[in-house]
């Protein structure tokens, strides 16, 4: 098992990793999530004993990593792609590692096999792609027999055959019963595979929580209306205090809302629907608003934001077309939801 | 400390399955032997031409081992990717995952290049003595002779002792174009010039390859105030202090 506690590496004024606690826990894929510049790889070196911690410790099995004897063969780690001598084969790159650890040299031919790299062992690393320059490192990784692998943005710049096969990687290894810790910065690529996530956002944990309980507390849903009638049908909405936002197509999306209620509702007051359905907010969406407010380097929102102190074009658009009475209130009780959802993330 | 033996076993597997080690070595002994057999030969025919002072500080074994001034370039760029490659490639990381300790790898690192070192330095210097005198002919040396093996000896440990000084130097400067940016122009520019510049040459006595040429040499160097063991002892200290400084940026620092 992995501990993390109270975690801090300082990089001047920057602080890369804020007090950061966690534990991975035994025999489970743990997807370790953030942004881009949120920390995983800093994280993740500091828990090899590569970068010297600002503060805090990290234990693995109850011990600092150098104090593991044959460390290869308690935790398994792939960090950067092809960080190989161009030079070396692939099988000399294996056996040094191997015989750093006292790994039998028959260890190497297993894991080339086992990665798929039997055929190209004798040649040069420098004339790999990047896949199997992949492949050599999770090889690498998986030479020790390790009861902990720890793999650092695994799926990067793979084709879809080779994000396939670390996928089913990672999960038969944590069928085997080992602990598996996977950093990605795609909620969307961790939804596949880990059970159990750790987020991060400019440093700090966001949370530590499984992955169904992640599922079950971020992908609450909404329901899309549309009709013929919107002013009548966001009165109606308004009076029973059910909050709702416009949408660039022309209808809205009533937040926590169910569709029996709106139904009901939109009867009552003789209003007709044109559509009625229940929608769900992606992982990835959860994720992102998550950690919106740790992103390193943002982007322009191409959707509205609740951040703008102006209200942006598209919502002007989008009040015009329902045609509220007082639209200045409809605008401002659009964003006071949005900044509640904030908050509430 | 760690499993020194198994740590020594594969840093010795990584210098042997890289093509640069050989090469680089194998261009440390042509151009040594080349270098001092085309110089050796040079003074054998320009004797006549030679002034009396020239004659009289004479020293056929060290104009043998003048092809080292160029050579120790070779055994500089060999010492330096030793501990360069892992820092240009990456691969810094995945030994210092597989070997934490980290003194373990800076001593395994540098008795891999001693080993490998010592030897080729030994062939290297005894190729080029005998050729040398051969070439110089009525006025060469024998091995038998008053410190001549010694000085040969010598000639073997300045070039081992110039890649432990680089593969220190590789330890505190990481990138191969830094380390080799630093020792290529100071070996073959730098301390040439500065030995020769009045009052700063007290200072530059103490480099390191002029205390290294000390110990090649047969006749004493009236201009530098120390012998041949003096020579050892200040090349060695050079050695550790840049072992002793390639291990403490090793440890302290983020790899």
């Amino acid at each position: 098992m992995i501990e993390v506690h109270q975690l801090t590496k300082r990089y001047g004024s920057t602080l890369a990793v804020d007090g950061l606690s966690f534990q991975v826990p035994r025999g489970v894929v743990t997807g370790f999530l953030g942004p881009n510049g949120a920390g995983k790889s800093t994280t993740m070196r500091m828990m090899l004993d590569l970068d010297r911690p600002t503060s805090g410790s990290v234990t693995i099995d109850g011990r600092a990593y150098h104090q593991l004897h044959q460390p290869l063969k308690h935790i398994g780690a792939l960090l950067e792609a092809k960080a190989v001598h161009p030079g070396r084969t692939a099988y000399n790159h294996l056996l040094w590692l191997a015989r750093s650890n006292r790994i039998p040299a028959g260890r190497v031919d297993e894991v080339l096999g086992l990665v798929g790299l039997r055929e190209v062992a004798k040649r040069k690393s420098g004339g790999f792609s990047l896949g199997m320059g992949q492949r050599l490192g999770i090889a690498a990784a998986l030479l020790g027999d390790p009861k902990i692998l720890m793999f650092d943005e695994p799926v990067n710049g793979l084709d879809p055959e080779g994000i396939l096969w670390v996928r089913n990687l990672m999960k038969s290894l944590a069928q085997e019963g080992r602990t598996v810790f996977v950093s990605s910065h795609l909620m969307s690529e961790m939804a596949l595979t880990a059970d159990h996530l750790v987020v991060i956002g400019q440093g700090r944990l966001l949370a530590n929580l499984s992955m169904n309980d992640f599922i079950d507390q971020n992908s609450h849903g909404f329901v899309r209306v549309r009709t013929p009638q919107p002013e009548a049908l966001l009165d109606a909405l308004a009076m029973a205090r059910i909050s709702t936002r416009p949408l660039a197509e022309g209808g809205f999306e009533v937040i926590d809302g169910n569709p029996a209620q709106i139904g009901d509702l939109a009867r009552d007051h003789g209003i007709s629907l044109h559509e009625l359905s229940p929608q769900r907010a992606s992982l990835e969406e959860a994720f992102m608003q998550m950690t919106a407010d740790s992103v390193e380097y943002r982007t322009g929102d191409i959707h509205p934001s609740a951040d703008g102190t102006a209200p942006p074009p598209p919502e002007d658009a989008g009040v015009a077309r329902t045609g509220a009475a007082d639209s200045g209130g409809w605008g401002a009780q659009w964003n006071r939801t949005s900044g509640k959802r904030r908050k509430e993330s | 400390m760690g499993d020194f033996s198994a740590v020594l076993f594969s840093e010795w597997t990584k210098v042997r399955t890289v093509r640069s080690t050989w090469i680089t070595l194998l261009v440390a002994f042509v151009v040594t032997v080349g270098l001092g057999a085309v110089i050796s030969a040079v003074t054998n025919s320009q004797w006549n031409s030679m002034s009396d002072r020239d004659r009289l500080t004479f020293d056929a074994t060290s104009t043998s081992f003048s092809g080292i001034y160029l050579g120790q370039l070779a055994v500089i760029v060999f010492a330096v990717l030793v501990v360069g490659n892992e820092y240009s490639s990456g691969m810094i990381r995945a030994t210092l995952a597989a070997v934490p300790q980290r003194i373990t790898l800076l001593l395994a690192k540098t008795v891999v290049v001693l080993v490998l070192v010592l030897p080729v330095a030994l062939v290297t210097c005894f190729v080029t003595f005998f050729l040398g005198q051969a070439l110089l002919g009525d006025h060469g040396t024998s091995i038998g002779s008053t410190h001549v093996l010694r000085a040969v000896v010598g000639a073997a440990l300045y070039m081992t002792f110039i890649a432990l000084l680089s593969l220190g130097v590789g330890f505190m400067l990481r990138k191969p174009v830094l380390s080799l940016g630093l020792l290529m122009p100071f070996f073959f520019l730098i301390s040439p010039i500065l030995s020769n510049v009045p009052k700063v040459k007290t200072v530059a006595h103490y480099f390191p390859d002029i205390a290294g040429t000390q110990m090649a040499r047969v006749v004493g160097d009236n201009s530098v105030p120390y012998g041949p063991t003096a020579g050892l002892f200040i090349c060695l200290a050079w050695v550790a202090a840049c072992l002793v400084g390639g291990y403490a940026l090793l440890k302290r620092r983020d790899a």
